[in-house]
């Protein structure tokens, strides 16, 4: 499944690295203490958090994540945007919390 | 092949950047995927540490034919009982840095995790150096 599959079919918004939404998603990871991604995060994966700073695209990064969705409609950072961009991993954004989109997310993973 | 990176501490803004440099170097090394993951969660979880506890400090970075060393030494309050600190989720950080999603206890025993080698040395009120070795399989 890809990163845009996901856009259209939880309604997602698009921030951010637009030029990533291409990628190839293997899972997703729901989780808003950055060393717990940092080290339990897999390759590929889709992160849910409510962290908009800067730093989540660093992990991101250095993690090879798929894209990052924010919820409970928060917005990610002007340099965190800047980020996404460079490195071509979008940011999402959804209204629903963590809860409903990690279900939704699963549900979609394990049809 | 050497590499050497500053650190600044309380900038989060630059955090990952000497990581993200290793991380390319590496890849273009052909080294295997798993070690890299592995260097990148240490070195960034270190790094994280300096940024968050520390005042300044440096990355050093030396690559081997058969292994990768790292050494982050830092100038700032250092680390009073290191094993203490080795705990999983015990923390120093501040409420700011928590809030970030840092400071939830894990770096350290993330550094350990994910090195072949990892020594700690600490002074109170001078600083703290981390000697981290992975070897290429």
């Amino acid at each position: 499944m890809k990163v845009s599959e996901i856009i259209e079919k939880l309604d997602l918004k698009v921030y951010s690295g637009q030029k990533g939404l291409d990628r190839e998603i293997s899972g997703g990871y729901v989780s808003d203490l950055l060393s717990d991604v940092m080290g339990n995060a897999r390759e590929g994966e889709v992160w849910i958090t409510l962290q908009v700073h800067h730093n989540v695209m660093a992990i991101a990064s250095l993690k090879d994540l798929a894209a990052v969705i924010l919820v409970n409609n928060l917005e990610p950072q002007e340099n965190t945007v800047r980020h996404s961009d460079d490195e071509n991993i979008p940011v999402l954004g959804t209204n629903l919390s963590t809860f409903e989109i990690a279900g939704k997310l699963y549900q979609l993973f394990n049809q | 092949m050497k590499l050497l990176f500053t650190i600044q501490g309380g900038d989060f803004t630059r955090a990952g950047h000497p990581s993200s440099e290793v991380k390319k170097v590496l890849k273009q090394l052909d080294i295997d995927g798993k070690t890299i993951k592995n260097i990148v969660i240490a070195l960034y979880e270190a790094e994280v540490n300096v940024v968050a506890h520390a005042w300044k400090g440096t990355v050093s970075v030396e690559i081997e034919e058969n292994k990768i060393t790292i050494w982050v030494s830092d100038e700032g309050p250092g680390i009073a009982d290191i094993e203490l600190a080795m705990q999983a989720g015990y923390s120093t950080a501040s409420k700011e840095v928590r809030e970030m999603g840092f400071g939830a206890g894990m770096g350290l025993p993330n550094m350990k995790k994910n090195t072949d080698e990892l020594h700690i040395e600490s002074e109170v009120g001078i600083g703290t150096k981390v000697k981290m070795v992975n070897y290429f399989s």
